[in-house]
């Protein structure tokens, strides 16, 4: 077997780098969201539950959690609904053309971040590309103002970066189906509509969990897209922890409210894999 | 064995009983690859027939096109007075055994024998009726509740004859069922499959590259080689009678003599017989079994019969016989099976029966 210089060789640094990078932070930021800031702005050092509480009773927090919620929840949806067929004709229909296609699905992916957001600037912005054509083939007289600095584009542009996360659990999912399944189902008379609800689907729902949990949790914590795009109505849980953590230097709330949305993602997470799980036979 | 009398031809076939499925002229090619050529077979109603084949000979390929799960380049099949190959898989009157099963791994041993009732949208009492009486029938009754994963192999073969049963096809198509099996299990099977056909009297198209498991258990063997007929008949005939060299090698064990006839006797190096048949070459197929080995007290020569003498140059136990590996003296080899233990090492002396010698075709060459 190995020897032990060469297992604590192997394993010794990347444990270190969990401990500095990941556990310590995770336990200051932990002892954070128990403390508070005096009025001098100086961090005072006395426990308690003051964070909490006003991340459950002031106005703002709660609601812009609900919002971020909401907000991941409709770019889980439409990323699926956009994903799943696109899985479906690669992994079933597109022949000879499938690998292709797959590149085709994966290409934007090596396109930065910030880019595909000041892309779905230019394209939504009062001056911007689908402004200017409504106006051009007179579909409209003025810009449509809630284009840009909306939920609305912030749920755009965030299923368009997270809908390729979503499509390859999805798509590597109907690739596990033994293709002969599909044919004992028509063999048995179900047709290619049937053979759909009551094969394809119910074997590729564990796919279907990981990408929606992907999408989810992905976009609840993202930042930059309502930054860049979601104006005053559509700032999100993360955009309000930056703040905190930056111009108005109150990191206990901050922390307190990092915490919580931790909680949030690991219990989904949690609930995702148990699922996932139980619709998985093999 | 009522199929031994209705299909005497070769290769043409001429059913007597009403045919169920008629294969007619079927062709399939993938790219340039002909994979079958000009099939043309009949299926009576309530036969087993086994398409047997080695691998690459076609036989799965259509079989496929039966079920619908692919098409034919050209040909037609049909069921009765229906055409069959214009229907997509699901809307024809045929079920598949296949060779993994296919279990839905979603769906219990109960819910996948009752998929096919389902989809049909038949009522529930119906349902839970005739999915009782499948399961009753493959004696699956006690694992109803179980997901395919947690039941055996041989289980699992059973719940999938179930599922398609209870559709009442008119057909059966089974693609090599038994092959995943252990040798016990898969002889076992092989008794119940064949008790199981002539209960329910379906119609059965059985594949298989076991030539043995062919003879068990089938009607009518349908032999296919480089995606053509090689020859189709009862297991009994086309053991006793095979057309061509490769049937008479692939089924069963043989000697293959080739010889040449002048002035109505028959030369085969240093063995000669007298023959009705016209001059010319002459290959001939002769069953070890149908040699003897005569013992030094004598079994009595028949005027008939043709000797050779030889020395046992090596030896297979099988068992119940013994196959012999023999030399001549003039370099020509026989294979020999007897019952009986043979310990000399010296010459011997062995004879056949000339009638034994069933003339052959030889196998046309194919690319």
């Amino acid at each position: 077997m190995f020897s032990r210089a060469y297992r604590a060789a192997v394993t010794i640094p990347p444990l270190m780098w969990v401990m500095v990078f990941l556990v310590v932070p995770y336990f200051l930021m932990f002892c954070y969201s128990f403390w508070s800031v005096s009025a001098s702005q100086t961090i005072v050092h006395s426990w308690n539950l003051d964070n909490y509480r006003q991340l459950l009773t002031v106005n703002v927090y709660w609601q812009t959690l609900l919002r971020s919620m909401g907000i991941a929840a409709r770019v889980t949806l439409f990323s699926l609904v956009l994903g799943y067929p696109l899985a479906y004709f690669l992994s079933f229909h597109a022949g000879t053309r499938k690998d292709l296609y797959y590149q085709l699905v994966i290409i934007p992916l090596w396109v930065s971040y910030l880019v595909r957001a000041y892309a779905w600037k230019t394209i939504l912005g009062s001056e911007g590309v689908l402004n200017t054509l409504l106006q051009y083939v007179h579909l409209t007289h003025r810009p449509l103002e809630f284009l840009l600095y909306s939920p609305f584009a912030v749920v755009l542009t965030l299923t368009h970066i997270y809908t390729p996360f979503t499509f390859l659990p999805i798509y590597a999912a109907l690739e596990r189906i033994p293709r002969n399944l599909v044919e004992a189902s028509h063999d048995l008379g179900a047709s290619p509509r049937q053979t759909f609800w009551r094969v394809i689907l119910p074997l590729s729902i564990p796919g279907v969990l990981a990408g929606a949990t992907f999408a989810f949790v992905l976009s609840l914590g993202d930042f930059l897209a309502p930054a860049l795009l979601g104006g005053p109505s559509g700032i999100m849980i993360s955009n309000i922890v930056v703040s905190l953590f930056g111009a108005a230097y109150n990191w206990p709330l901050g922390a307190a409210i990092s915490l919580c949305m931790l909680a949030l993602v690991v219990s989904l997470l949690f609930l995702s894999e148990r699922l996932e799980k139980k619709w998985s036979f093999s | 064995m009522a199929a031994t009398t209705n299909s005497v031809a070769v290769n043409t076939v001429t059913p007597v009983v009403a045919s169920l499925l008629s294969i007619r002229k079927i062709a399939k090619t993938f790219g340039k690859n002909v994979v079958l050529r000009d099939i043309s077979l009949d299926v009576a109603e309530g036969e087993f027939l086994t398409i047997l084949g080695e691998s690459g000979s076609g036989k799965t390929t259509l079989l496929r096109i039966i079920a619908g799960f692919e098409s034919a380049t050209s040909g037609e099949l049909w069921m009765n007075s229906e055409r069959l190959d214009h229907l997509p898989a699901y809307k024809r009157r045929v079920n598949t055994v296949f060779q993994n099963y296919a279990l839905f791994p979603h769906l219990s041993v109960e819910q996948n024998v009752e998929y096919g009732l389902r989809v049909e949208k038949q009522s529930q009492t119906e349902i839970s009726a005739r999915v009782e009486q499948a399961l009753a029938k493959v004696k699956m009754t006690a694992h109803a509740k179980a997901k395919p994963s947690r039941i055996s192999g041989g289980q699992q073969q059973r719940v999938a004859l179930a599922r398609a049963l209870v559709k009442r096809p008119r057909l059966l198509l089974l693609d090599e069922p038994l092959s995943a099996l252990d040798a016990n299990l898969r002889r076992q099977m092989q008794v119940e499959l064949k008790s199981l056909q002539r209960d329910v009297g379906i119609s059965f198209v059985f594949v298989t590259h076991d030539q043995e498991e062919a003879m068990v258990m089938s009607d009518r063997i349908a032999l296919l080689r480089m995606g053509e007929l090689e020859q189709v008949a009862s297991p009994r005939e086309i053991y006793s009678r095979p057309a061509t060299a490769y049937t008479a090698q692939f089924i069963g064990h043989t000697n293959l003599l080739s010889g040449e006839v002048r002035n109505g006797v028959l030369q085969c190096s240093s063995l000669a017989w007298k023959t009705t048949r016209g001059d010319g070459p002459a290959l001939l197929s002769l069953r070890p079994e149908n040699i003897r080995v005569l013992t030094e007290n004598g079994s009595a020569r028949h005027g008939e019969s043709v000797v050779f003498k030889g020395r046992i140059s090596n030896r297979a136990f099988h068992g119940a016989t013994e196959l012999l590996q023999v030399e001549c003296i003039d370099g020509l080899k026989f294979s020999v099976r007897t019952a009986h233990r043979t310990d000399s090492a010296g010459e011997l002396e062995f004879q056949f029966d000339p009638a034994d010698a069933v003339p052959v075709r030889e196998s046309a060459e194919r690319a």
